[in-house]
C-alpha cells in the first residue's frame, strides 16, 4: 500500500490521500482519468476489478465515489472520490474502458445523479423511464412526475458522450438494426427469474446481442433509506436479494456495528454464520433447481425445492420467517435459537450429503445435460474480474473472490473450509462450483453446530442509533457474489447515503458478451447458470 | 479406428448416463411423498413454528386488560406507517391528567414483519402471533383494531402488589 | 378369444334386412364416427390423468386429489374449463391459417387414430397399406403446427414452428425405417395380417436382436415426433414461453394439447402392433395351459395394457431428462439413430433371407 501512495502522489500531485482503512483518495475530476489509468495499468499492483461505483450528492457537489481492489491483493481496496464541476451539467470521465462493470454502474449513477460520464458508450437511463423528469437521488429533488400506467414505447437510442476539440458532443446511436430479429424475453417470461426484460436480437437460433432493460420492479430501496432510522433500514435488505436475505442483512448490521463500535456476542456471530450457511444452501439449491427447470428437467427442480424446504423449516423454528427472515438485528440476531436448533441442523447436514449423490446421479452425469453444458458461454478470468463477476460464477472462472477467504469477517477464520475453485468458466463450471459450495457450506455448519458457546444473543443497544460522521465500506460473500455496503453518515439517526453493490448486476451486464454466438437456447441455460435474482439489481 | 471406439463408447457412456438418471426417478416414483394436505392437515400435522409472524395482536389478560400505555414508540418505529395509534387524555380519580389508549389500528396488509415494533414496546405490551390464515377478500378488512373491546389498562400497582405478595 | 367382428356383422346385417345399402352404409359410418371420437376423447382424459400423477409420483408430489376420488374427475374439470375458456382474438395474424392450424393437426391425429387395431376385429381402417397410410397421415400434423407458427405473428411461436419442421421431418425418417425393418420380416403392410402372425411369437421375440434395436429407435424416435420431452424444442417452454402455441387460448389451444396427448398414444399403440404383438396375448410355445388361460383376457386389454406400459415408459423419459438443444437434437438423429438404422434393416433384410429368423 506504500508502494501505491507513493505512485499516486508521483502521478497526481493534487490528489489528497486520506490515511485511514480502506485509503481514501480525493482527486479532481481532470486528473481523474490519469490517476484511474494508472491504477488500472501499472507494474506495482494493477486495481483490475471495480467494487463499488457510487454516485453521491455531497457538500452541494456531485460526484462518484469508486471502490478498487486488484485480483492479486484482493483483500484490501481503495477508495476514489471524484466530483463534477456544477450540478447544471455535471460532467466525468467515463471509466468503462479500463473496468467493463463501470459501464452499467454510469449508467445508474447518470440515472439517479445525472452525472453524464464522457466516453461511456451508452448513456441512456438504467432504471427510471427515458421521459423521468429529475435525477432522484439528488438532495435537492423534487418529484415532478405524475403516475402513469400507460405503456410507453422503449426508446431504441442509445447516446454517447465524447470530447472533440475540447467540447462534449453527443452522438445517438440505435441499439438495434432496422432488418434485426428482435426478440424480447422478459418482462414477463419463465426464464428470467423474475421481471426482467431482454431483448434479443437473433440470426436464425444464434444470439447476436443482447440489451438488457432493468428497473420493472426498482423500489428506489436507497432513497428510501435515507429517510428511515438504522433499525427500519434493516428490514430492507432481506428484500434485496430475497434469496440471501440473511447474508446481506448480516452486512449491514456488521456495517453499522462497525461504524457506531458496537459489540457482537460470540453467540450471536456463530448463529449469524451458520445461517449464513444455511442461506447459501438454500440459494443455491434454488439455483441449481432453477438451472434444471431452465434446461427443461422438470423433476430435478422439484427435488431441489423438496430439500430447501428443509432448510425454510429450520428458519421458520428459528426466526419466524421462511424466506424473509428478518434475524440480524444490530448488536445479534433478534431471537435466540430455539431448542431443537441443533438437532434440526445436523439431522439436516446428513439429509443433505445423501440427497446431493442423488443431484449428480440425476443431473451432473447425464449425458444431455453435459451436452448442453460443456463449452458453453465461456467467461474468461479477464473478463470476469473486469465485469467485478463474483461469487460462484466468478469462481467458475478462476477468479479468487470468495469474501469469506480474502477479507474474512465474522468468525470465518476459525472455521476450515475450502474455495471452490474452476479454469474453464462454462456454463458446467459455474453449475458444479454451486453444488461443491454445498458441500462445503455443510461441512462449516457442521463444525459450528458443534462448537456452540453460551452467552448472549444480542448486545444491549441505545434506542436510537446514531453513527458517526464518515464514509464506511462493508463487504460479504452473498450467495450471488461479493455484497457490499457503502454508508456515509452526517451523524444522524438516518443514514446520508447509502448504496449496496448487487453481485447479480454484474452477472446480468455480462449476458451480452458471453451469450454473444451461442444459440438461444444455451441463453437461457446461461442465464440459469448465472443464477441472478432480480430484486437485487432493480433495488 | 479410435474414432469408431470414441463413437461407440460415447454412444454407450451417455445411454449408461441416462439410465442412471431414470434409476433415480424410478426410485423416487415409489418413495413416499412429501405433499402436504393442508387443510385437512390443519389440526393434525400441520407445524407452524410459535415465532413464526403471521399477524399483531395486543396482549390481553383474562380481565380485559392490557398494557398498552399508547406511548407511540411503535407507531414511531415501523418503516411503513403500519400501525396508527388513537389516544385520549381522561381525568383519574385522584385528579390527574393521564394519556390512555383509545384505538390501536393495525394494517396487516402494509405490514412487512419485521418485528422492530415488538422489539421497542417497553410495556411487552403487542406480539406476533403464528396465524397465517389472514387472506380476506376487501382490503379495508385488514386494517384492525388490535385493542378489545372495553378493554383498560392493566393496573400497574395491582401487579406490583401481587408480587410483594407473592414474596 | 371374442371376435368383435361377430358384433359388426350381427349389426350389419341387421341393417341390411330393413333398408337399402346407401342407408345402411351411412348409419354405419355415423355409429363408428361416434365411437371412435368418443374413444379418442375418453383415452385423451385417460391420458392426462395419467401423465399428471404418475408425473407427480416421479416428482414426490401426490398429483391432483381434490377432484373425485383420488382426482379421477381432474381431467373432466381441466376439461370444461378450456372449453369454457375465451378464445382470444387476436389482431395481426393470418387469420384463416391461424384458424385452421388446430383442426389440422387435430385430423391428421384421428386420421392415424382410426387404423389401430384395438382388438380382435376391432379396427376401423384395414388397408393392405396400413403402415404407409400411418406413416402418411401422421406426419400431416406438422403442417398444423407449421401454419400455427407461421400464422400467430409471433417470433415465438415461429422459432417453435421452424423447430419442429425439422425435427419431425427427421424424426420421421428413422421411425420409417425402424417400422421397415418389421415389414421386412412380416412380409405385409397391413396392420392386421401383421397381428395375425404374431400369434406364436411377438416380432420383439421373433426378430433377433435387429428387432430390438428396432424397437429401441422407434420408441426414440416415435417419442420425438410427438413433441415431448426431451424433444420438446417446438414448445420448449422455458425458452419460447409456449412455441407454436403461445397464442392459441381456449379450446383451439385444447386441439393441440389433446392432439399432443393422443399423439403419445397413437406412437405407443403402433409399437405395440408392430413389435409387441398388438391386442395377441402372451403365448409362450409348449405351455399350452400358460396359453389357454392368456386367452381369457379380452384383446383390448391386451393392447391397451401393452399401450400403456409404453406409456408410462414415455413419461418415465419425459420427467428425467433435461431438454436437447436443436443442433443436438439433429445431431442425435443423423448421426446415432438414422445410421443405426439403415444398418439395422440391411442387417433384417438378411435375416430374413437366409432364414435365420425364428
Amino acid at each position: 500500500m506504500e508502494n501505491i501512495k507513493k505512485l499516486i502522489s508521483e502521478v497526481v500531485p493534487s490528489a489528497v490521500i486520506e490515511e485511514k482503512e480502506p485509503l481514501t483518495v480525493t482527486v479532481g475530476n481532470k486528473d481523474f482519468r490519469l490517476l484511474a489509468e494508472t491504477l488500472r495499468k501499472n507494474d506495482v499492483l494493477s486495481f483490475d476489478y471495480l467494487n463499488q461505483l457510487i454516485g453521491i450528492d455531497k457538500d452541494e457537489k456531485l460526484g462518484v465515489v469508486y471502490q478498487l481492489s486488484s485480483s492479486e491483493q484482493p483483500g484490501q481496496t481503495i477508495v476514489l472520490h471524484t466530483y463534477a464541476d456544477n450540478r447544471e451539467n455535471p460532467e466525468l470521465c467515463s471509466v468503462s474502458d479500463l473496468w467493463d462493470s463501470a459501464c452499467i454502474n454510469e449508467r445508474e449513477a447518470y440515472d439517479f445523479f445525472g452525472i453524464r460520464f464522457i466516453g461511456n458508450p451508452d448513456m441512456r437511463r438504467l432504471f427510471l423511464r427515458n421521459d423521468w423528469k429529475g435525477f432522484p437521488l439528488r438532495k435537492d429533488y423534487v418529484n415532478e412526475n405524475e403516475m402513469s400506467v400507460e405503456s410507453h414505447e422503449m426508446s431504441d437510442i442509445s447516446t454517447h458522450f465524447s470530447v472533440v476539440n475540447d467540447k462534449v458532443e453527443e452522438k445517438e446511436e440505435n441499439v438495434f438494426e432496422n432488418d434485426e430479429y428482435v426478440v424480447n424475453i422478459g418482462p414477463q417470461h419463465p426464464a428470467t427469474h423474475g421481471v426482467l426484460h431482454y431483448r434479443v436480437a437473433l440470426d436464425g437460433e444464434i444470439v447476436k446481442k443482447v440489451d438488457l432493460n432493468c428497473g420493472y420492479i426498482h423500489r428506489g430501496i436507497e432513497k428510501l433509506s435515507e429517510s428511515l432510522a438504522y433499525p427500519q433500514i434493516l428490514h430492507f435488505t432481506d428484500r434485496l436479494d430475497y434469496l440471501s436475505a440473511h447474508i446481506n442483512r448480516h452486512a449491514l448490521c456488521m456495517c453499522i456495528e462497525k461504524a457506531g463500535e458496537i459489540e457482537v456476542p460470540e453467540r450471536a456471530e456463530y448463529i449469524r454464520v451458520i445461517m449464513d450457511e444455511l442461506t447459501r444452501i438454500a440459494s443455491h439449491l434454488l439455483g441449481w433447481s432453477c438451472m434444471c427447470m431452465d434446461m427443461g428437467a422438470l423433476t430435478a427442480f422439484i427435488y431441489g425445492m423438496r430439500d430447501r424446504e428443509k432448510i425454510l423449516d429450520i428458519f421458520e423454528e428459528n426466526c419466524g420467517g421462511r424466506l424473509i427472515t428478518n434475524y440480524n438485528v444490530i448488536g445479534g440476531v433478534m431471537q435466540d435459537v430455539h431448542q431443537n436448533f441443533r438437532k434440526q441442523v445436523k439431522e439436516y447436514v446428513n439429509y443433505q450429503r445423501k440427497k446431493l449423490k442423488e443431484y449428480h446421479a440425476i443431473y451432473t452425469g447425464n449425458v444431455i445435460a453435459r451436452g448442453r453444458m460443456d463449452g458453453v458461454g465461456v467467461l474468461t478470468k479477464e473478463k470476469a474480474i473486469s465485469f467485478g463477476i463474483t461469487g460462484p460464477s466468478g469462481r467458475a472462472s478462476g477468479f479468487h473472490c470468495d469474501v469469506r477467504k480474502i477479507a474474512p469477517y465474522s468468525i470465518y477464520q476459525k472455521v476450515k473450509f475450502n474455495e471452490v475453485m474452476r479454469t474453464e468458466g462454462d456454463t458446467f463450471a459455474r453449475y458444479i462450483v454451486r453444488l461443491e459450495e454445498i458441500e462445503e457450506s455443510l461441512n462449516i455448519i457442521e463444525q459450528l453446530v458443534e462448537s456452540f458457546p453460551d452467552g448472549e444473543y444480542r448486545s444491549k443497544t441505545k434506542p436510537i442509533i446514531k453513527l458517526p460522521e464518515g464514509e464506511y465500506f462493508e463487504r460479504v460473500e452473498a450467495a450471488r457474489g461479493e455484497f457490499g455496503v457503502y454508508l456515509a453518515s452526517d451523524g444522524n439517526k438516518t443514514p446520508y447515503r447509502l448504496h449496496f453493490r448487487s453481485p447479480s448486476m454484474a452477472l446480468v451486464s455480462v449476458m451480452d458478451t458471453i451469450t454473444r454466438g451461442e444459440k438461444i437456447a444455451d441463453f437461457i441455460a446461461i442465464g440459469g447458470s448465472l443464477d441472478y435474482v432480480v430484486p437485487d439489481i432493480d433495488r | 479406428m479410435n474414432s469408431v471406439i470414441s463413437y461407440f463408447s460415447s454412444f454407450f457412456k451417455g445411454l449408461k448416463s441416462l439410465l442412471v438418471g431414470m434409476k433415480v426417478t424410478i426410485k423416487e416414483f415409489f418413495t413416499p411423498k412429501v405433499t402436504e394436505m393442508y387443510p385437512e392437515n390443519r389440526h393434525t400435522t400441520l407445524h407452524v413454528s410459535d415465532r413464526f409472524r403471521g399477524e399483531l395482536v395486543m396482549i390481553h389478560n383474562e380481565n380485559n386488560e392490557h398494557s398498552c400505555t399508547a406511548c407511540g414508540l411503535c407507531q414511531m418505529n415501523c418503516p411503513n406507517g403500519t400501525i396508527n395509534i388513537e389516544s385520549e387524555i381522561i381525568e383519574t380519580e385522584d385528579g390527574k391528567k393521564k394519556k390512555v389508549l383509545k384505538n390501536y389500528f393495525y394494517d396487516l396488509g402494509q405490514c412487512t414483519f419485521c418485528n422492530v415494533c415488538v422489539m421497542n414496546c417497553p410495556q411487552k405490551a403487542i406480539e406476533f402471533r403464528n396465524t397465517f390464515e389472514n387472506a380476506v377478500f376487501r382490503r379495508e378488512i385488514l386494517v384492525k383494531k388490535l385493542n378489545h373491546e372495553g378493554s383498560k389498562l392493566k393496573e400497574k400497582k395491582i401487579i406490583e402488589t401481587k408480587q410483594t405478595n407473592q414474596q | 378369444m371374442f371376435d368383435f367382428q361377430i358384433v359388426t356383422s350381427w349389426f350389419d346385417n341387421l341393417l341390411r334386412g330393413c333398408m337399402p345399402e346407401f342407408w345402411v352404409l351411412f348409419i354405419e359410418f355415423v355409429v363408428i364416427g361416434i365411437a371412435l371420437l368418443t374413444a379418442y376423447a375418453l383415452i385423451a382424459l385417460a391420458l392426462i390423468y395419467g401423465e399428471r400423477k404418475i408425473c407427480a409420483f416421479f416428482q414426490c408430489r401426490l398429483g391432483p386429489n381434490r377432484v373425485g376420488w383420488k382426482g379421477l374427475l381432474q381431467p373432466f374439470a381441466d376439461m370444461f374449463k378450456i372449453l369454457l375458456k375465451e378464445i382470444i382474438s387476436i389482431n395481426h395474424i393470418d387469420k384463416v391459417l391461424f384458424y385452421i392450424a388446430p383442426f389440422v393437426v387435430i385430423i391428421a391425429s384421428f386420421l392415424s387414430f382410426g387404423a389401430i387395431p384395438f382388438g380382435k376385429g376391432m379396427q376401423v381402417l384395414d388397408f393392405n397399406i396400413g403402415i404407409f397410410y400411418v406413416l402418411a397421415v401422421s406426419s400431416l400434423g406438422i403442417i398444423g403446427i407449421l401454419l400455427a407458427g407461421w400464422a400467430s405473428n409471433n417470433k415465438f411461436s415461429m422459432i417453435g414452428a421452424m423447430r419442429s419442421g425439422a425435427q419431425l421431418v427427421s424424426y420421421e425418417l428413422s421411425a420409417s425405417v425402424a417400422l421397415l425393418t418389421v415389414v421386412v420380416l412380416a412380409g405385409t403392410m397391413q396392420l392386421s395380417e401383421i397381428v395375425e402372425m404374431q400369434q406364436d411369437g411377438w416380432f420383439i421375440f421373433k426378430g433377433h436382436i435387429p428387432m430390438i434395436i428396432a424397437f429401441i429407435s422407434y420408441l426414440i424416435s416415435g417419442h420425438a415426433e410427438t413433441n415431448r420431452g426431451p424433444f420438446d424444442l417446438p414448445e420448449a417452454e422455458s425458452e419460447l414461453t409456449a412455441g407454436y402455441h403461445t397464442e392459441y387460448s381456449g379450446i383451439q389451444f385444447g386441439f393441440f394439447y389433446l392432439s399432443e396427448y393422443l399423439n403419445m398414444f397413437i406412437i405407443a399403440s403402433i409399437a405395440t402392433t408392430m413389435f409387441l404383438g398388438g391386442w395377441m396375448p402372451l403365448h409362450i410355445s409348449g405351455l399350452d395351459a400358460f396359453n389357454q388361460v392368456m386367452d381369457y383376457i379380452p384383446s383390448v386389454v391386451w393392447f391397451l395394457g401393452k399401450t400403456a406400459l409404453l406409456v408410462f415408459f414415455s413419461l418415465w423419459v419425459r420427467w428425467t431428462f433435461p431438454r436437447l438443444r436443436i443442433d443436438q437434437l439433429l445431431h442425435l438423429e443423423w448421426k446415432y439413430i438414422l445410421p443405426i438404422n439403415m444398418i439395422n434393416l440391411i442387417v433384417m433384410t438378411i435375416i430374413v433371407v437366409y432364414g435365420w429368423h425364428f
